[in-house]
């Protein structure tokens, strides 16, 4: 399982609304023929036949790297980054006398940092690793003829051909075509959970012609050849044919099995292995994840280049005067500068060359000053990005205890981003709301049943501002036996008092079709206890209502429903057995289901449900008796925010029946393409003349904490867009429920169902539809674009529907349509397809070019996800494809406020930080080394020893930086929940604009003049000790070290505004590493440590200079920053500072008091405006980052 | 996801699940207002009298500053300097005298100062072999010394330009005509003359080349009794440097009128460098620098200032 998480599935294999059935070839007719040129010769995986197909093995490998690439391929990897080139190059170089510092000195860091990288990669590889090993030496039962028994087998050795015996719950070697199994009538139970996340068993059959091979015997003498389609990602298609006893048979997905999928409910099956190892459609799928890339990470870059810019220009102006400087050592004939005999001078030093020498030193000062360019600086990032995502992980917040699951930061390279978001796109179904469905009212012929109040109903009721009567809502209290799914009160229906009701009959219809008309599975569990394994949450609150009420499925097979029901006559409960003639399987077009039964009466019945337009326009004259009534009901319902569906049923003729019949038959075993086509429009010619019984209505309970997420969320100033495939009542209805739309906000409604498109639909001219449509689109767009302008000190909720949306998207409109979008504070897209959510999504991305997250649970959000900055999937019920196509995954909606909130804000802050910092102590640096060269004419001899150069990334400066990186928080988790209008620090990018990044580069170069400058005045000239000693050039280069190490850690400390032990631990200990680092180098023999030898036990640390010196440059270097600060704090704090200051200060508890009051108000929900105070500025914040773009 | 993931997630209150919250007592420092004046006052506090009794160090130093790269120079020779002192056959001493301005405790240091002499020039400071001066004969270790490594295919002890270009000038020092000690003993680091340079190396073929740098060395003394390289061998770290000479252990008494007689060999002119001779005295802190003290003293100030400012602009401008 883990190992299939760290995949991603490719979204548009795996949608069910993806356009899989896109060609209308006749795909069966090109078997033998390119991309479907597959043979298997079934239990002859020795023929010569077989052998000569030389397919793949069953063994699987999923690592990057092998043993004998990993060191090239890895290697290769690290040098696609520009500045590991450049480093690369550099240490090269070294090896040439253009070098500054010897070549092991610049070697050494560079092998730490791409050792580092490396080495995370390789742990990473091979756990990989592992996890294909035990995959791959799994034991599964293989075919042997010669013994006519089954061995076991290694999974890896395992042939196209073979055939293998696969036992209950064990997994599926290969994709395997199934030949028979313990059942006797050929099917076999499968869970997919590795493939799709779905918990729920997917029924398979064999061919009818295969089930005779079901024992070992049997097999031997069993031949066949399978032509079949070429390896594919696609999981849901097969198409392929059965050479068997001189006929074909042509298979379909539902005789296959695919490897990573499980046996259920079955004791073993029989199949022949077809596709292998990496053929399977497993492997296939295994794509990378797409690459997504931080705006941070991005702009870093830029600001590498800039580095690059100012290192060349550097290097630049340095080689210029070291060309004047070595032309003027020879001037007039004579040698000025004799003690560097420029007589018998190499080519980097000749006088009589200068342009040549000047333009060789250019390279020796790329070298140089290559200490502009941070090398650590990527894999710190790294780094701390990986333990940022642990934190995040293993947050107590963010685990849900009943679904034991914790966050999951699936990939770490976008943590800072969830500081940045904009915009958030949600899906509805199974993200705001829990996709538990309830089963709460029903409206059977023409009366309503059911009583209480959803929690939409509720919160309606607020909204208008009504008492709420005593009805207060059902609670858990009052229902004795509550299930899961199921919520329905009423005393008329329940405990068979619908026996007594005027319309039972209609009731008794309606509840059978309930229970017959679905495709779930029991499971008993005890004497009294049912489990349904049903495919949509929906099918399972309406089996188990219909066993609430009394009539209880509780089996089935290929050809029966077994009821047990309640006889109203004699009060009995009988068991009924329903004969399963045809199942018409629901599908997104398709919007309803039906199956067509025999009772035991006898009675041809097709049974149907769905959705109510698809069901009210194929009801006969007769069945309209309740439509009226019923209609109303369902518009009540979806007002009350609840899912609804109509009930019909349709009595068959027998004759009309077969006729029907053969024809299905027929349609059902052709192999032409347009199978489905044919089978939908028979399907249709059945479906029709039904009378209506009812209509059910199941709540979609909101998640826990919902509401005030995205209140919290709101209040943060992100912009909210619901994306939903519902109908408008209901997403408007849950958008009040879960206060994205408020009191006091304005509506904007875009819809095409107005009176006069509706008119030209009936005339049916597609074109003129499409015409007036757009005209009526852009004319609504305009109108709301002058209102919301006019009135700008209102709220605005946008609402569009999905055939809207298609004609707002035109590219004429779209940018006027977006701006709307963006200046309303609330977006509800109804009735929109996946892909249109997609589409919006890239839209919102790129027009406002700023950060947008999705977030979703379902496989029609996959794509969505994906093309968002973030995807956030909800590892809930619907299954894991979101979880799987996501960047985080949580267990519920409401830990999406601490994810942004509090790990977004921090991890932003600590990212943009460290960046900052990173370039601060490396300009600091480099430009001391460059100050210097201007007192040593440019010569390149730099000013330090060169181990103490290559140490300083690596040993004295990092930990700090990596500590801020991972632990540092401005202010607590506590406060930034309390404090949502932090959050706009990040979405405007005001801790990361180029005025703070220049700002700290300037900081780094005010330091550098000031810790040189400083150091060379006090240090060199007179003696500086009491014994008469002057500073040489070693205990210059100690000196300025020594505060180059204290200024940077101490500016560290500076900015950080949290210090826990191993803040103090790092940064103190980084200070100290350095003088240990000292004493230790320089005791090693003068040959090796050369400038250092003794140089602080002898030198400096007996001076008092020398330590007069630290102290004042240190103070002197950080005054600048200190005072910045103070000034800033004071006069122009920032959202943090406020909030800071706030905590310290004792009289703040006024302003607390008005927080908390607006915090409590919020949560109690009983005014849902947002306080005005609040909305000022956060419309304050948004003009002026309008005024920036 | 796994058991043990789930034991981990169940315990909370452990020092390790305070960590994994990010919950860890931590001290948060905030510059409010008041902090920000106390530190400043007390950066101000603390710097103001370092830095005065640094300049009261400062000064109690007495230093004599004479240069005398023009002045010994006869006057029809400075029209060119160069050949002046490019020619041997001219006599090269020369003396100066000067007044005890103060009273001068011992020991007083001697140091030559030269000015815009690059003896950090990369291509000088590189060239010297730290094998050889420590170890002696060795053919393998001297590419560094280049261009000054070998002559006559000899290798030339010590190699490389800095010793190449030893520093030569002598200096005798006479008060009251009598000849005042000078102590030319230890004036290099410890560590130099017992771990950089040998005992049992010596000085050989060393100035035999056609073109002659600086200084000869005695070549039966070893190199690591040989101070005058040994300073010289400690490359500066500025253009503008001193280097010690000597000591004179006797105090100078306030006019006193001491004579240099000095050898004037070393070629400065060539590139525009001056030769002094300084005489100093030191403190506790050293020499003579009176920068130290002031920029503690401005620093001191400014922090000083920066909190007057600070409180004055936060008590006019009310909070918002």
């Amino acid at each position: 399982m883990a190992r299939i998480r760290k995949r991603s599935i490719q979204l548009s294999k795996l949608c069910s609304f993806a356009c899989c059935r896109s060609s209308s070839q006749d795909e069966h007719a090109q078997i033998g023929q390119k991309g479907y040129s597959r043979v298997v010769y079934c239990n002859e995986p020795d023929s010569q036949e077989q052998i000569r197909l030389r397919y793949r093995g069953n063994y699987v490998s999923t690592t990057k790297y092998t043993a004998v690439n990993f060191l090239p391929k890895s290697l290769f990897e690290q040098f696609r980054r520009v500045a590991n080139i450049y480093f690369l190059v550099v240490a090269c170089v070294s090896f040439s006398p253009l070098a500054p510092y010897s070549a092991p000195s610049i070697i050494l860091p560079l092998v730490v940092v791409i050792g580092a990288t490396m080495a995370k990669e390789g742990v990473e590889d091979w756990r990989r690793n592992l996890q294909d090993i035990e995959a791959n030496n799994r034991k599964v039962e293989v075919y042997d003829k010669s013994s006519c028994s089954f061995r076991q087998t290694k999974w890896k050795d395992l042939r196209v051909g073979d055939l293998v015996k696969v036992c209950k719950d064990e997994y599926f070697p290969a994709d395997l075509l199934l030949l028979s199994s313990s059942y006797e009538d050929v099917v076999c139970y499968v869970e997919t959970m590795n493939l799709d996340g779905e918990t729920n068993l997917k029924l398979k059959h064999a061919l009818n012609v295969t089930s005779f091979y079901s024992s070992a015997e049997s097999l031997k003498e069993f031949r066949a050849v399978i032509k079949c389609e070429d390896p594919n990602e696609h999981l849901y298609s097969f198409i392929g044919t059965l050479y068997f006893d001189c006929q074909q048979y042509s298979l379909s997905p539902q005789q296959i099995l695919l490897r990573d999928s499980k046996l259920k409910n079955t004791e073993y099956i029989f199949g022949v292995v077809i596709f292998t190892g990496h053929d399977t459609k497993v492997m296939q799928n295994a794509t990378d994840p797409p690459s997504k890339r931080t705006k941070i990470e991005r702009r870093m870059d830029r600001i590498i280049y800039v580095l690059f810019s100012t290192l060349i220009l550097v290097s630049f102006i340095g080689s210029l005067f070291f060309g004047i400087e070595t032309n003027n050592d020879l001037s007039g004939g004579n040698y000025t500068r004799w003690y560097l005999r420029p007589d018998k001078t190499t080519v980097f030093f000749d006088p009589r060359r200068p342009a040549v020498a000047a333009f060789l030193h250019c390279l020796t000062g790329l070298m140089l000053y290559g200490y502009l360019i941070p090398i650590s600086l990527y894999v710190s990032i790294e780094i701390c990005k990986v333990l940022q995502s642990i934190f995040i992980n293993q947050d107590q917040a963010m685990y849900d205890e009943e679904m034991d699951r914790p966050a999951h930061a699936r990939t770490s390279n976008l943590n800072e981003e969830l500081g940045q978001v904009h915009t958030i796109l949600s899906d509805k179904t199974g993200t705001l709301t829990c996709n538990s469905m309830e089963f709460v009212k029903c409206s059977i012929a023409g009366t309503l049943y059911g009583r209480g109040m959803t929690e939409v109903e509720i919160a309606l009721a607020r909204k208008r501002g009504e008492q709420l009567t005593e009805q207060a809502p059902i609670d858990a209290s009052e229902s004795k036996k509550s299930f899961k799914g199921f919520n329905f009160r009423d005393e008329h229906i329940m405990d068979g008092k619908w026996v007594s009701e005027p319309q039972r009959d209609v009731i008794q219809k309606f509840f059978r079709v309930l229970a017959t008309c679905h495709t779930a599975v029991p499971e008993v569990m005890g004497p009294d206890e049912i489990m349904y394994e049903a495919e949509s949450p929906d099918e399972a609150a309406f089996v188990i209502a219909a066993r609430e009420v009394g009539f209880e499925f509780f089996a089935r097979n290929q050809t029966s429903i077994k009821l047990r029901e309640l006889d109203p006559t004699s009060g009995i409960r009988v068991d009924r057995v329903y004969e399963l003639l045809h199942v018409l399987e629901f599908s997104s077009a398709r919007k309803r289901m039906s199956v067509i039964v025999k009772n035991p009466e006898n009675q041809l019945l097709l049974l149907a449900k769905g959705a109510d337009s698809v069901i009210f326009e194929r009801l006969s004259k007769e069945g309209r008796a309740y439509e009226e009534r019923t209609k109303e009901h369902i518009e009540k319902y979806s007002e009350a925010g609840l899912r609804t569906m109509a009930v019909a049923y349709r009595e068959l003729d027998n004759d009309e029946y077969k006729t029907w019949e053969q024809e299905f038959l027929k349609a059902k075993t052709s192999v032409s393409a347009d199978r489905d086509v044919l089978m939908d429009e028979l399907a249709c010619q059945i479906e029709r003349d039904l009378i209506l019984l009812g209509a059910t209505a199941v709540e979609d309970k909101l998640q826990k904490g919902v509401p005030g997420c995205i209140d919290k969320l709101a209040r943060a100033g992100i912009g909210i867009w619901v994306l939903t495939g519902d109908k408008r009542g209901t997403a408007i209805n849950i958008g009040y429920a879960c206060s994205l739309l408020r009191h006091g906000m304005k509506q904007i409604v875009i819809t095409l169902e107005l009176p006069e498109i509706l008119a030209q639909e009936k005339e049916g001219d597609k074109e003129a539809i499409a015409e007036a449509s757009l005209n009526s689109i852009k004319l609504q767009i305009l109108k709301a674009k002058s209102q919301v302008t006019e009135e700008s000190s209102t709220e605005f909720g946008l609402i569009i529907d999905g055939k809207s949306l298609t004609y707002a998207m035109d590219k004429n409109l779209v940018n006027s349509f977006m701006d709307l979008a963006m200046r309303c504070a609330t977006v509800i897209c109804c009735r929109s397809s996946p892909k249109q959510k997609a589409v919006i999504t890239r839209l919102v991305k790129s027009v406002t070019g700023r950060t947008t997250l999705a977030i979703g649970d379902g496989a029609n959000d996959v794509g969505m996800l994906q093309e968002a900055d973030i995807g956030v999937g909800i590892s809930g019920v619907e299954g894991m494809q979101a979880v799987m196509a996501s960047d985080f995954a949580i267990a519920q909606f409401r830990f999406l406020e601490r994810l942004l909130l509090v790990h977004g804000h921090w991890c932003y802050r600590r990212i943009s930080m460290m960046i900052c910092y990173f370039f601060y102590k490396n300009i600091t640096f480099g430009f001391t080394l460059f100050w210097f060269e201007a007192y040593t004419s440019f010569s390149g001899q730099p000013a330090y020893n060169d181990w103490y150069m290559s140490c300083y990334n690596v040993f004295f400066t990092s930990l700090p930086v990596i500590a801020l990186g991972v632990f540092d928080q401005d202010v607590s988790a506590r406060l930034c929940l309390k404090h949502p209008l932090l959050y706009q620090e990040g979405v405007r990018n005001i801790l990361f604009n180029w005025p703070r990044i220049l700002g700290w580069m300037f900081n780094g170069l005010l330091s550098s003049i000031i810790i040189y400058f400083l150091t060379t005045n006090s240090i060199t000239g007179p003696a500086f000790r009491k014994d008469g000693q002057v500073a040489d050039y070693s205990v210059l280069g100690v000196t300025m070290y020594t505060c180059v190490v204290w200024t940077v850690n101490c500016q560290m400390a500076l900015s950080i505004n949290y210090f826990t032990w191993i803040q103090h631990l790092f940064i103190w200990g980084s200070i100290a590493f350095w003088y240990i680092f000292l004493v230790v180098y320089g005791s090693i023999p003068p040959t090796l440590s050369t400038t250092a030898y003794k140089v602080l036990v002898e030198a400096c640390a007996p001076s008092i200079l020398y330590w007069l010196t630290t102290l004042l440059v240190v103070i002197a270097a950080l005054l600048p920053l200190l005072s910045y600060r103070a000034f800033q704090i004071r006069f122009q704090p920032m959202e943090h500072d406020r909030i800071q200051i706030q905590r310290r200060r004792p009289e703040s508890t006024e302003y607390d008091a008005t927080q908390r009051r607006l915090s409590e108000s919020s949560e109690a929900r009983t005014s849902s405006e947002l306080p005005s105070e609040v909305r000022i500025r956060i419309d304050n914040l948004k003009a002026s980052s309008k005024r920036k773009n | 996801m796994t058991d043990t993931d789930r034991g981990t997630q169940r315990d909370r209150h452990s020092a390790f699940s305070l960590f994994t919250q990010q919950s860890l007592p931590a001290c948060k420092p905030v510059l409010t207002p008041e902090w920000v004046i106390m530190t400043f006052l007390f950066i101000g506090f603390i710097f103001i009298p370092v830095g005065l009794v640094t300049l009261r160090a400062s000064h109690s130093v007495v230093e004599i500053v004479e240069r005398y790269d023009i002045g010994c120079v006869p006057e029809p020779f400075r029209i060119d300097k160069v050949s002046y002192i490019q020619d041997d056959s001219i006599p090269k001493n020369c003396s100066l005298s000067f007044k005890v301005p103060k009273y001068m405790k011992a020991p007083i240091y001697i140091y030559y100062q030269l000015d815009n002499y690059y003896q950090n020039h990369r291509r000088y400071v590189k060239s010297r072999s730290d094998k050889q001066l420590l170890h002696g004969q060795n053919e393998h270790g001297i590419s560094s010394c280049q261009p000054v490594e070998v002559n006559n295919d000899r290798p030339i002890i010590p190699c490389g330009l800095i010793a190449w270009s030893l520093f030569n000038d002598t200096f005798t020092f006479i008060r009251n005509r009598a000849e005042l000690k000078v102590n030319r003993k230890n004036i290099a680091w410890k560590s130099d003359r017992g771990h950089k340079f040998g005992k049992n190396v010596y000085p050989f073929n060393f100035q035999n080349g056609t073109l002659i740098g600086g200084g000869k060395l005695n070549p039966t003394i070893p190199l690591s009794d040989q101070e005058d390289l040994i300073v010289w061998m400690r490359t500066s770290a500025l253009p503008s440097f001193r280097k010690l000479y000597g000591r004179i252990e006797k105090d100078l008494d306030v006019d006193d009128v001491v004579v240099v007689h000095l050898m004037n060999n070393y070629n400065t002119y060539s590139f525009g460098g001056k030769k002094k001779l300084v005489l100093s005295t030191t403190s506790w802190l050293g020499g003579k620098n009176d920068f130290l003290g002031l920029a503690y003293v401005f620093i001191g100030s400014s922090s000083v200032t920066i909190a007057v400012v600070f409180t004055l602009l936060h008590l006019l401008s009310p909070r918002h």
